[in-house]
């Protein structure tokens, strides 16, 4: 293998509802960085049906070239239909870096192209970064439920591939008009060798705002000592229009679904707004909000770590705190407060 | 019958690992080793497979010696059969190389009696990847089913497995041949305590335990360290924030402050009239 033949960076374009999903948008930001060190090009990897036009914002989010497989086969995505597009394109194009976004999806793809190209591959990273000269990718993520951050290298191998936390990275403020390549591709697998089959897709509804993508979030934990104590979570959500989250503790308590949990084991939300109320601040949890843009804390214990990863902490009782809270500002809107979606 | 092999591993309880601050590693020994919490839910599902359909349940681990402990746990979970590899040429392995040895490990069990599923935990609570089941799946050419949280049916006769497979926002369900590899989520089953019976085998179980040379058509430079081509260059301490301003007063005046906070930020609220609504 020789690196020279190996350049570019590459990103997996994850489509959901025949929408781009954020977290492959802030990749192609998180790119865009490492291919400019590098002096390489950015370029992003579009698989699905009926999805060719999405490349236009693509371009404008950054991406110099875009590969397209643009067919029935992809209506869905398997692991053995896109896996046998993404090898295709590496194996004609070479690239040195693919970024895949750490989600369901992205992080099945990521594991099945590993294990056949073979190479290595980073999970969940939180950071990036690229050695000019050489082109290593250094990808750093949380190890050890936590407790250590560690920066993991593939040097003998490439492409070089991780996959990373959806909201840590920043998507480019979009430039209108931008164009790049557009190159199509088939791929050569046929329905015939696809294994899977995918039935039906159920999407939950009841979910009002999903955490990762509301401006408030509102999360509670275990302080709140039961299922019934956590309401003052939902009705301060609830009046200032926010979502719901929650700490690990409450999620396995049952309080919650899991679909509401923070932090490492959960989802990485970035509010403009985030309220911790009864929450420790364990560094699993704080690695899934420190990012958000106030983050205020609620307390009984003076001495909780939580404190130190708010820029406002109040020391109470939050069964007299969020009520009063909930009241005042009512007040101070007025009862102008609408009802929510 | 389904022969249904499940990937287990033995753990430091990472909950509650001590960190030496002045080195930035992890101090094991102040952890007790545990079965990864992930993997109990894939036995326990394998179990209930076996309930449900009839056959037999392997567990397989890659581990040093003590390791055998996690195995006797899935026994009194009702796993019926340990494997263990166990080897020097093994250490330092990453997903890559791990995946590599258990399919080694697999295959031999295959041997002794031919494999229809294999269950993995979603990920191990130290490695923290999720890598190594759908790596195992590919090695042995299996369909990989990540994020399963429901086994819906299984039909060997047919060779069909129907799952559902957990999404950011729902599930979707799965139609797969076998045999399979599913990677289990937790949701998938609560693990109960176990029965006098399978705690007095458990007690009494000792694995089959293999070293390299024990399988077959291994290739050396595969395996551990030399196998893995991720490695780790660096690791430190997360940063600590240093904190931010505390309110002060009683209640109400703690909550003034908070709402004046809050009213700087009004247009996010979803106030009538929209963003800037006059006061
Ligand atoms: C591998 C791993 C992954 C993990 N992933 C996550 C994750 O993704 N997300 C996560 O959150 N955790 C995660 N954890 C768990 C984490 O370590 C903590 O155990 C958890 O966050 C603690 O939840 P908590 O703050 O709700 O509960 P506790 O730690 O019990 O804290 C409760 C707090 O409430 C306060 N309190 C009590 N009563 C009141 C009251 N009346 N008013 C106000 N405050 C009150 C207490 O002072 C205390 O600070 C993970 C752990 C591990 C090992
Ligand atoms: N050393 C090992 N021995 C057996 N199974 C393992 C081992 N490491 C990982 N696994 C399996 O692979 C799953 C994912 O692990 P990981 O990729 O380390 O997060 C685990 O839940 C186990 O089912």
């Amino acid at each position: 293998m020789s690196f020279e033949d190996y350049s570019g960076i590459w990103v997996f374009i994850e489509v959901k509802d025949g929408e781009v999903v954020p977290v492959s948008l802030e990749l192609l930001g998180a790119g865009k960085e490492l291919a400019e060190k590098r002096g390489t090009e950015l370029a992003g990897v579009l698989i699905g049906e009926n999805i060719t036009h999405l490349s236009d914002m693509l371009f404008e989010y950054g991406a110099d070239t875009v590969y397209v497989y643009d067919d029935t086969i992809f209506k869905n995505y398997r692991t053995e239909s896109y896996m046998k597009a993404l090898l295709e394109c590496c194996q004609k194009y070479k690239p040195e870096v693919i970024l895949y976004g750490a989600t369901s999806t992205g992080k099945d793809l990521a594991s099945a192209v590993a294990t056949d190209l073979p190479t290595g591959l980073t999970a969940d990273s939180t950071i990036l970064d690229i050695e000019e000269d050489t082109g290593l990718l250094l990808a750093s993520r949380p190890a050890f439920g936590g407790n250590i951050m560690a920066t993991i290298l593939c040097k003998k191998y490439r492409p070089q591939m991780a996959t990373v936390r959806p909201k840590v990275m920043k998507a480019l403020t979009p430039e209108p008009g931008r164009k790049g390549q557009l190159i199509e591709e088939t791929a050569s697998i046929k329905e015939e060798d696809i294994r899977t089959k995918v039935l039906e897709i159920v999407q939950f509804t009841t979910q009002k705002v999903r955490i990762d993508e509301a401006d408030i979030v509102v999360a509670g934990g275990k302080g709140l000592g039961s299922e019934k104590g956590f309401q003052v979570v939902h009705d301060l959500a609830e009046t200032l229009g926010g979502a719901v989250g929650a700490s690990r503790d409450v999620v396995e308590a049952g309080w919650v679904e899991h679909h509401h949990q923070v932090g490492q084991t959960g989802l990485t939300v970035t509010p403009k707004i985030y309220f911790a109320i009864g929450i420790s601040g364990a560094i699993q949890h704080i690695v899934g909000m420190q990012n958000s843009g106030l983050i205020i804390a609620i307390n009984n214990d003076p001495k909780a770590a939580i404190f130190q990863s708010s820029h406002y902490g109040i020391v109470g009782d939050a069964f007299e705190i969020v009520p009063l809270l909930i009241q005042q500002f009512k007040q101070a809107f007025n009862g102008e407060v609408v009802d929510h979606v | 019958m389904l022969h249904i092999v499940a990937c287990i591993k033995q753990v430091p309880d990472t909950k509650i690992i001590k960190m030496n601050p002045k080195t930035n590693t992890m101090d094991r020994a102040s952890a007790p080793a545990i079965l990864n919490p992930y993997d109990a839910h894939a036995v326990e599902e394998a179990v209930r497979l076996k309930k449900r359909y009839g056959g037999t349940v392997s567990v397989l681990t890659m581990g040093p010696p003590p390791a055998v402990k996690a195995i006797k746990k899935c026994i009194e979970i009702g796993a019926d059969e340990g494997y263990m590899i166990s080897d020097r040429a093994f250490a330092g392995a990453d997903t890559l190389a791990t995946s590599y040895a258990l399919t080694k490990a697999i295959e031999k069990i295959s041997q002794i009696k031919p494999v229809d599923l294999i269950i993995c935990g979603k990920m191990t609570i130290d490695g923290d990847t999720g890598q190594v089941g759908p790596g195992i799946a590919r090695r042995l050419d299996m369909p990989p089913l990540t994020s399963v949280n429901k086994v819906k049916e299984i039909n060997l006769e047919e060779g069909y497995a129907i799952v559902h497979r957990k999404l950011e926002d729902g599930y979707e369900v799965i139609q797969s041949t076998m045999p399979c590899l599913m990677s289990v989520e937790k949701e998938i089953n609560d693990v109960p305590y176990s029965s006098m019976t399978n705690m007095l085998k458990a007690a009494r179980y000792q694995p089959v335990i293999w070293a390299v040379a024990d399988l077959e058509d291994v290739e050396r430079t595969q395996l551990g360290l030399k196998g893995s081509p991720t490695i780790v260059s660096k690791v430190w301490a997360p940063t600590k924030p240093s904190g931010g301003e505390m309110l002060e007063g009683d209640a109400a005046q703690q909550t003034e402050q908070l709402l004046n906070l809050l009213l700087e930020k009004k247009e996010l609220f979803a106030v009538k009239g929209g963003s800037g609504v006059e006061l």
